[in-house]
């Protein structure tokens, strides 16, 4: 019953990571795999002396830092407002609202962006009809990073409450009362009681976001990395996508494909390390 | 019911709080609903209105849906619509069933291989095999340009697996073995025990299936070449975020006239493309939003 996934899985996802030999490659598609010529790690090598892949590796590492900072906090705040919202009518319908976007594709959250704050898109358009000058936000390098975090609250903050609401949900309220008759006030409560009954969701999730620190999405930067320019908008992922697929440099491509999914692996089993020793379950558990 | 109180031990929110709540709230619902608005109000505008607003439409006049009627007489988005139904269609119920057969199979310990098996579907959220050699598969499989290309390489959610074979486990052995001693075999089992219990998460599962396969943008790009075959995303790629311009007439978009109406506004019609993409998510949306107050992911992802 099982052999159709193990199949697939075998094919799909065990044949390509075995696949990455070729990063050690002089890679031709035409000789294939036995017949390329094995270069040991000059791929790496000449991965490891190329500017444009350290900007690349310097815009994902920027981009995941600046999520971070802006994008982590908002699903935190907004379930801790939604759950002060009294009438549970107006909770749902809120909830409705806000994880839709989740559901919609990179495609489509780019072109509603496009159309709202692009250069033929609605803020343009009425600053252009009371007279000031158009400003086109799709296009600017320099703030290209708040475009995509702004992209991503979009689309998934609203999402990424969910998890919240579920560890608020399961605080036991006699706490609460127990403060409140100890004279504890609004700000305290949050402080002694809802924030440390978090804290275990908290830290998943930020080491969650840590061990992927080298994945901010493929489709979103691929989607924009023309219009904006490399420069600003080459991310780890688009970079492998150019370098091995559109210029045909297979060997150098999966050379930096294995390089991220080699580090990303080493990410994440550290933070899960890291989880253990300050007392959280982290992503797997020890047995 | 609709309404819970407040505590007799919490005090009343200061007059600010009771301003400002409401007021993110709102905003925040605005955020979301008012490009969708923006976008639906556009796509059904007559070339007056859209010349008389300078481009989008905010405030509804004169609407017509010839944008609609046009994308959808056959042409380039009429194509990738058929071609991204059928492969949503196809790729869900195949996913679907093989995912609650291995999730079925995985969720009795102590069957043949369990452990290692489980093992390596679980392996798989560790790592990915990167952009390149997995083009080099498909490639070497001959599935580029194939509609298989479409389905084959991301069938399989690991993380879809998990939360069935979760639920699955949830189900009471004695159930199962009770109609193995009266005769029945896997597949009965399966088929007239388990699923009829399941019905909720595998119709969360197929929904999320469903939804990928409809938004899926990657495998297209990545495989298909021959613009004949595109889904729909990748149509939305090429008209609306890189702004194309799209074909009329003969394989192209068919012309207003055709159709007997006047021609819609070139930015109606891009517009309408993206409600297009939108409407099939819509439809599904309170499905899916219904089982999430009966909380099976957020049950499953925990245990």
């Amino acid at each position: 019953m099982v052999l159709p996934v193990i199949v697939l899985l075998g094919v799909f996802h065990y044949v390509p990571t075995l696949g990455n030999v070729i990063a050690f490659q002089d890679y031709s598609p035409y000789v294939g795999i036995r017949g390329s010529e094995f270069v040991g790690f000059g791929n790496f090598g000449r991965l490891f002396s190329e500017p444009a892949f350290w900007q690349a590796v310097t815009n994902t590492l920027t981009i995941t830092a600046v999520q971070l900072v802006f994008f982590f906090p908002v699903p935190i705040g907004l379930a801790l407002l939604l759950n002060s919202v009294l009438s549970v009518r107006l909770r749902t319908l809120i909830q409705g609202v806000v994880y839709l976007p989740h559901f919609f594709s990179w495609v489509l959250v780019v072109s509603l962006f496009q159309q709202m704050i692009g250069g033929a898109g609605l803020l343009a358009q009425s600053l252009r009809a009371n007279g000031y000058e158009a400003v086109d936000l799709m296009t600017r390098p320099d703030t290209f990073i708040l475009l995509v975090t702004a992209q991503s609250i979009w689309k998934d903050a609203g999402w990424g409450m969910i998890v919240f609401l579920a560890a608020l949900s399961t605080i036991n309220p006699a706490l609460y009362e127990a403060a409140a008759a100890d004279g504890a006030n609004r700000r305290r409560r949050l402080w002694h009681i809802t924030l440390p009954g978090l804290r275990p969701v908290i830290v998943l999730l930020l080491i969650l976001r840590l061990g992927d620190a080298l994945t901010v999405g493929f489709e979103q930067f691929i989607l924009q990395r023309s219009a904006v320019g490399g420069d600003a908008a080459e991310v780890l992922d688009t970079y492998v996508y150019y370098q091995g697929l559109l210029v045909g440099d297979f060997g150098y491509g999966a050379a930096a494909g294995l390089f991220k999914g080699v580090v990303g692996l080493v990410l994440v089993l550290v933070a899960n390390r890291f989880a253990h020793l300050v007392g959280e379950q982290g992503v797997y558990s020890r047995s | 019911m609709t309404t819970l109180s407040r505590p007799i031990w919490e005090e009343e929110p200061s007059g600010i709080a009771r301003l400002s709540r409401p007021l993110v709230l709102a905003l925040v619902a605005l955020a979301v609903t008012f490009p969708l608005y923006v976008v639906v109000v556009t796509s059904l505008s007559t070339t007056e209105a859209v010349t008389r607003a300078g481009g989008l439409v905010v405030v509804p006049r004169e609407l017509t849906v010839a944008a609609y009627a046009q994308l959808l007489s056959g042409g380039v988005v009429t194509r990738a619509l058929v071609i991204s139904v059928l492969i949503t269609v196809v790729g869900t119920a195949f996913s679907l069933g093989i995912t609650v057969l291995a999730a079925y199979g995985l969720s009795r310990p102590g069957s043949l291989f369990h452990r290692p098996l489980l093992f390596v579907v679980l392996l798989t959220f560790l790592f990915g095999p990167g952009i390149i050699p997995s083009y080099l598969v498909v490639n070497a499989l001959g599935l580029i340009d194939s509609y298989a290309s479409l389905v084959l390489p991301t069938a399989v959610s690991a993380f879809n697996l998990i939360v069935m074979r979760s639920f699955f486990m949830g189900i009471p052995g004695e159930l199962i073995d009770s109609a193995r001693i009266d005769g029945a075999g896997e597949f009965a089992i399966l088929r007239r025990i388990v699923l009829p219990l399941s019905k909720a998460v595998v119709a969360v599962v197929g929904l999320f299936y469903a939804v990928g396969y409809w938004n899926a943008f990657f495998n297209a790009l990545l495989y298909i070449n021959d613009n004949n075959k595109w889904p729909l995303q990748m149509v939305l790629r090429t008209y609306i975020v890189q702004a194309q311009v799209l074909p009329t007439g003969a394989g192209g978009v068919a012309s207003g006239t055709g159709l007997g109406m006047a021609p819609a506004p070139s930015l109606a019609i891009k517009m309408a493309i993206v409600v297009i993409a939108i409407v099939p998510v819509l439809l599904v949306y309170p499905f899916i939003q219904r089982h999430f107050t009966k909380g099976v992911i957020i049950g499953a992802v925990k245990g």
